[in-house]
């Protein structure tokens, strides 16, 4: 008896290995994918940029009020705009292997300095915005689902529609004119209050209450795409056949809704959460700039108005990198929650 | 005393079906220790008693009258927390469909021990030990493994044995059956109808077996009723209701019941309309870095010929390359290897100009008369798609599809309509006009009747048998059914696992068949030790 046991136990362990090496294998081979991907994608971003027209040797010169040939040829000169495209390219892509995403001359710093230090506050605000919206989304979804054709359900999906269908930019502008200039409320823009010198958990209270107007205009039309799949999802699962052997099981309607029918309505919502996680850096360009929110995405609108394409170049590339990233591990976390996938990849 | 006593049941439909009640005013019993096979075409309300009894009615459909009395009590009445407890335990129920029955998320051993949990027995230990002592009883291979495995990794029959686990967890009473081997190929159907026997007659389990099928009933029940449009038409014994049939129903469903008796073969003829030679298709896994490659040999150096105006039956359980064969035919599959001719023309090395011109001398028939057909088309859409591709003026075609309509059985006006004002069998035919649209020297059917109730099936055979005398056509006819094969059959090739194991004329492969494994189809067959399909048929 102890002797079966023992020996389940070990096959066990065995099996669980073996699924643990074949995620490995493919992380591994995603990896791969994903390096050749990001460099095509780098290239490609290069292409775009030194076709699109506007000179920074021009800009720059303009602004310095010095727009003479000479002086436009002795920056050129200086940054290597001179150098035949190909020799331009390699030079970059040699510095991209090694990490190095080159040189602002524009801010004068490093462009990886530059994005690091913009980098948590659009982690915030998007982190904050995927959070809310996915909750709110799926516990509407569900709510609306349970009460299919009621005066709930109706409620809940018209405002969704409504979330879904508005301009972003319009929501935003509305939310600041609305909760900050009417009511005084919240701030408008901003990320902290300026000269204020909190430290501590004031400091944390004063960046939420910045944070609110922001995260909920980013957050809103995620929140209506999950709710409405979550809603789509729930009623489809709950005709499928399993859901009738649950109930003739005698199980609970609510057992049956949280173990049979929700578990496999969220698997749709998988694939849209991996979706938005990989809009966390480069998917907050239009927020950021309207509420003055010191991230990434108004970086990257200061970058394409001053042509600074080292740094404009270094947030595509980030961005993109972070869209492969949360593939991959939405592809690992299918593995993990659902059996049938997987087992003949 | 009766386990379940039914008296007066009438449940409702909601408004815009196309009748007011489900059922009505429908009463019987089930004895314990007895198999009730409830008999009927699809739509006679057979399933919703079933499904009223369990307390498991789609929305917007009621029981408007009568009483279920179980354990004296009637479940009609009873709160829905108490029906509840009931389900699973002294009242349990297995289903059609055991690919989609199953939660695929869920491993199987925890399925089975989620009964126990719903009625708060045993305790957690106990209830996967007794999982793997279910799955021993209804003959899961290797239990301790298969406890663990999801129910993707289990074949049809396998998962309907898990459901039939699930529903002897608490020793119930009473077990529905709602046509629980109809999705299965046939060897699989008798082994699981051998099952339900069994474990009936072990437990003591009154059963309650729902069925379109008289060969099932044949196979398995103790009394019978036979249900039409919501009402009991004829109950009695089984041997009474198999061999004497008083209803005029009853006796047009016997006879439609593809018999023992073959049809005289139509005279032997000579030149060839379709030479399949050698073919070969294997599928394989996608080939990768990190994985092995997986490979079925689909189809394995098959090869016949049909002549003119020959109808050839190819025969054989899912998974034994017969579709494959049929799509090869037509390129729906590329074949890897062997020669198809049609009428002197090799097909499998034609270019897509060519192709599409030679497609149009062999035409399909489908199996699922609702998935073929799409549903934001007309019918006449449908029909002259194919012509006016070819070339034929529009106005000639859509005067063309509304002929075809009525060599098919229909009425011309049918043209104007959308798929879903058509019932199954109905469809079907508007599969058939859609292929004869394109003038086709030959017919692939894949499993036609297949999805019809049997009264139709047979009409539709009528139709096929019809249009070979008047069209000359020669036809494919790709069915699991060997009865079936037999009765529309001049001859039947058998297949099993990609190869050919018998073929020749129907009379010799039904009734003397030489290869092992037709002996075993043909022994499986639910009915094959009843001989009333037979007597039947013969004095009508």
């Amino acid at each position: 008896m102890f002797a079966t046991h023992a020996a389940i136990d070990t096959e066990d362990k065995a099996r669980r290995g073996f699924r643990l090496l074949r995620i490995l294998t493919l992380i591994a081979a995603r990896l791969v994918k994903a390096v050749i991907v990001l460099l095509l994608i780098v290239v490609a971003n290069f292409l775009l940029i030194h076709a699109a027209p506007g000179d920074p040797a021009a800009v720059m010169a303009g602004e310095a009020g010095a727009a003479d040939e000479i002086f436009i040829e002795q920056l050129r000169d200086r940054f290597g705009l001179n150098e035949p495209f190909p020799v331009q390219l390699w030079t970059y892509l040699k510095g991209v292997i090694q990490l190095d995403l080159g040189y602002s001359y524009r801010q004068q710093q490093p462009v990886l300095d530059l994005i690091l230090a913009r980098l948590p506050a659009t982690l915030i605000l998007t982190m904050t915005a995927f959070v809310i919206s996915l909750t709110l989304g799926v516990v509407l979804g569900v709510v609306a689902a349970a009460r299919q054709g009621t005066w709930t359900d109706s409620f809940v999906t018209s405002l969704s529609l409504l979330f879904y269908a508005t301009p972003l930019y319009w929501v935003a502008l509305m939310a600041v004119l609305l909760f900050s200039v009417q009511l005084g409320w919240l701030p408008g823009y901003g990320y902290e209050t300026i000269g204020a010198g909190y430290t501590g958990l004031p400091h944390v209270a004063d960046v939420a209450k910045h944070l609110v107007l922001p995260a909920l205009t980013l957050g809103l039309f995620f929140t209506a795409i999950y709710m409405r799949m979550t809603r789509a999802s729930m009623l489809e699962v709950s005709r499928m056949d399993f859901v009738k052997t649950a109930r003739a099981k005698g199980l609970s309607p609510s057992r049956v809704q949280r173990r049979h029918i929700l578990r496999n309505a969220l698997l749709p919502v998988v694939t849209l959460a991996g979706l938005q996680a990989g809009q966390l850096v480069g998917g907050a360009v239009l927020t950021e700039t309207v509420f003055a929110w010191p991230g990434i995405g108004r970086l990257m609108f200061e970058a394409l108005a001053q042509r600074d394409y080292n740094l404009l170049l270094g947030i595509l590339l980030i961005s993109a990198a972070v869209v492969i990233i949360f593939n991959i591990i939405t592809d690992v976390i299918y593995t993990l929650i659902d059996p049938r996938i997987g087992a003949n990849a | 005393m009766s386990v379940l006593s039914v008296e007066h049941l009438t449940i409702g439909l909601p408004k815009g079906a196309d009748r007011r009640h489900a059922v009505k005013d429908v009463s019987f019993t089930i004895e314990a220790g007895e198999i009730l096979c409830v008999v009927g075409e699809s739509g006679s309300g057979k399933s919703m008693a079933a499904n009223a009894v369990m307390g498991l009615l789609p929305d917007l459909v009621a029981v408007e009258n009568g009483r279920a009395m179980f354990d004296g009590k009637d479940l009609f009445a009873l709160p829905e927390r108490a029906r509840q407890a009931l389900r699973g335990d002294r009242i349990a129920m297995i289903f059609q469909e055991p690919m989609t029955a199953l939660n695929p998320l869920m491993r199987i051993g925890d399925q089975i021990a989620e009964v126990y949990d719903a009625h708060g027995a045993l305790t957690p230990r106990q209830r996967r030990a007794k999982a793997v002592a279910l799955a021993t009883e209804v003959g899961l291979p290797d239990p301790e493994a298969i406890v663990r495995a999801y129910p993707f990794q289990l074949s049809g029959g396998q998962r309907q044995r898990a459901m039939i686990a699930m529903a002897l967890a608490l020793e119930p009473d009473l077990l529905i059956a709602d046509e629980p081997t109809t999705a299965l190929d046939v060897t699989t159907q008798a082994q699981i109808l051998s099952l339900i026997n069994d474990l009936q007659r072990r437990h003591g389990m009154a059963v309650m077996f729902i069925t379109h099928d008289f060969g099932v009933v044949a196979e398995i029940a103790t009394r019978v009723i036979v249900m039409r449009y919501g009402e009991i038409v004829e109950a009695g014994d089984a041997a009474t209701v198999l061999n004497a049939p008083r209803h005029d129903y009853t006796k047009r469903l016997l006879e439609a019941v593809p018999s023992d008796v073959v049809p005289a073969a139509a005279a032997p003829r000579e030149t060839p309309m379709l030479a399949v030679d050698g073919l070969t298709k294997t599928f394989g896994g996608k080939r990768s870095l990190f994985a092995k490659r997986r490979v079925v040999k689909a189809v394995d150096d098959v090869s016949f010929t049909i002549a003119k105006g020959e109808i050839l039956g190819l025969v054989g359980e899912s998974g034994s390359g017969k579709s494959t064969v049929g799509r090869s035919i037509v390129r729906l599959v590329e074949p890897d290897g062997g020669s198809i001719t049609i009428d002197g023309q090799e097909i499998t090395t034609l270019d897509a100009a060519g192709l599409r011109k030679a497609r149009r001398r062999a035409q399909m028939v489908f199996q699922d008369p609702y998935a073929s057909l799409n549903p934001r088309t007309r019918v006449a859409a449908a029909i002259t798609q194919g012509p006016v591709a070819m070339g034929t003026p529009r106005k000639e075609a859509l005067a063309d599809a509304r002929r075809l309509l009525e060599t098919v059985g229909l009425d011309a006006s049918a043209a104007d309509r959308y798929p879903h004002e058509f019932s199954g069998g109905q469809r079907q035919r508007i599969g058939i006009a859609r292929a004869l649209a394109m003038r086709p020297e030959l017919i692939i059917a894949d499993e036609a009747v297949s999805a019809l109730d049997v009264s139709i099936q047979a009409q539709i055979l009528d139709l096929l048998r019809d249009l070979r005398e008047r069209f000359g056509l020669s036809i494919l006819f790709i069915t699991h059914d060997l009865r079936v094969a037999a009765q529309l059959c001049d001859r039947i090739a058998v297949m099993q696992q990609g190869k050919l194991v018998e073929m020749g004329p129907a009379e010799e492969v039904f009734l003397r068949p030489q290869d092992p494994y037709t002996q075993r189809l043909l022994a499986a067959v639910p009915g094959a030790r009843w001989s009333g399909a037979a007597t039947t048929a013969a004095s009508a």
